[in-house]
């Protein structure tokens, strides 16, 4: 492929929002409240919308008969370059919200980075999405303030899911070389160059939540360069399911 | 955990501009700012609004359909009531 930094580079915005948007699906008929499960599929959807606008450029860049469908459903766990966050269960509604805000807080910090992009067509798509994307993260952080300044066990539920996701943030800062040749042609975002503003962003919002940030500086990677934590597997069992079983099959 | 419900709100929400808000149904939140997000995301994703209210349903003093009689037949024969007896101009709108 003649593209291929630029190929993999928006596989590595997209996937992120695939999965996650995979993950906020599974909470359909499930959410905590109608309201809670009709604004968490919401969610869900704009992050496909979003993906669809990547995936078709993906596949134009290509070159060959792959459609935006084949690059969604068809590959193998380790072609897929998410970061590991996006992939953590929605163990309970503490975890959910606590997973949707840090990722929300970077994905904002990206899109205004990526609407300078050169790239017309993903600077575009980073126009079109920041609205909605703006409202992600009011969302998940009305959430934060409400169950973190909320109730003895509200906080303590939601001071647990930092706790255990906020090991998987640092992995968002990191390069791949997709990321390194295209920050270099000015088309990509330097990631690098985003974790300062993302930690003061979090850190206050996380202040007003009465919640902390764990001391821990053990982190996990691995997600962007194909090696997934155990849950990828299941993920992709149901998202494939049906194209796996009814090749080409169309709604 | 609580298994209380939220309170019940009322939304209204404006379609375009220059119309009234109107009764779209109602929902269940914790307080007002919760219950804007909510009616955000339940009644307006299909792009139907510009403009939402929320009111909480206790807050609605609602007339008893017992008292349906007295309260609204009187005026059931009283036609000149209604202004149908003047020619409206075309350019008025919205009447």
């Amino acid at each position: 492929m003649k593209n291929e930094n630029l190929y993999n580079y928006i596989l590595g915005i997209a996937d992120n929002s695939l999965i996650l948007g995979q993950r906020l699906g599974e909470l359909t008929g499930h959410g905590p409240s109608l309201e809670t499960d009709i604004a968490c599929t919401n969610i869900s959807l704009d992050l496909f919308g979003q993906v669809r606008s990547y995936y078709q450029y993906a596949a134009k860049i290509a070159g060959d008969n792959r459609t935006e469908d084949d690059i969604a459903m068809l590959r193998k766990e380790r072609e897929y370059v998410n970061v590991l966050l996006v992939e953590q269960p929605n163990t309970d509604f503490a975890y959910t919200m606590t997973r949707q805000f840090l990722f929300d807080v970077y994905h904002l910090l990206y899109l205004q980075e990526l609407q300078k992009s050169t790239d017309l067509t993903l600077s575009a798509i980073a126009a079109k999405s920041m609205k909605e994307v703006s409202y992600h993260q009011r969302f998940s952080s009305d959430w934060m303030k409400r169950l973190g300044d909320g109730t003895k066990e509200s906080n303590q539920k939601m001071q647990n899911a930092i706790d255990d996701l906020w090991r998987y943030t640092d992995e968002l800062f990191h390069q791949t070389e997709a990321d390194i040749a295209m920050v270099k042609e000015g088309i990509g975002v330097d990631v690098t160059a985003l974790k300062e503003k993302y930690h003061q962003i979090v850190t206050s919002i996380l202040e007003e939540s009465t919640l902390t940030i764990p001391e821990s500086k053990y982190f996990q990677k691995g997600g962007k360069l194909g090696i997934h934590t155990e849950h990828m597997g299941y993920i992709l069992t149901e998202l494939q399911y049906m194209q796996r079983t009814y090749p080409n099959m169309e709604w | 955990m609580s298994t209380k419900n939220w309170p019940l709100w009322e939304v209204f929400v404006r379609s375009k501009n220059g119309l009234e808000h109107r009764h779209f149904g109602s929902l269940h939140a914790a307080d007002a700012d919760m219950a804007l997000e909510n009616a955000r995301d339940v009644y307006t994703r299909r792009n139907e609004g510009v403009s939402i209210w929320v009111v909480e349903s206790k807050n609605i003093t609602a007339s008893n359909p017992q008292h349906n009689g007295e309260m609204f037949e009187p005026a059931q024969d009283k036609v000149y009531r209604h202004p149908t007896f003047y020619e409206l101009p075309d350019e008025v709108k919205y009447m």
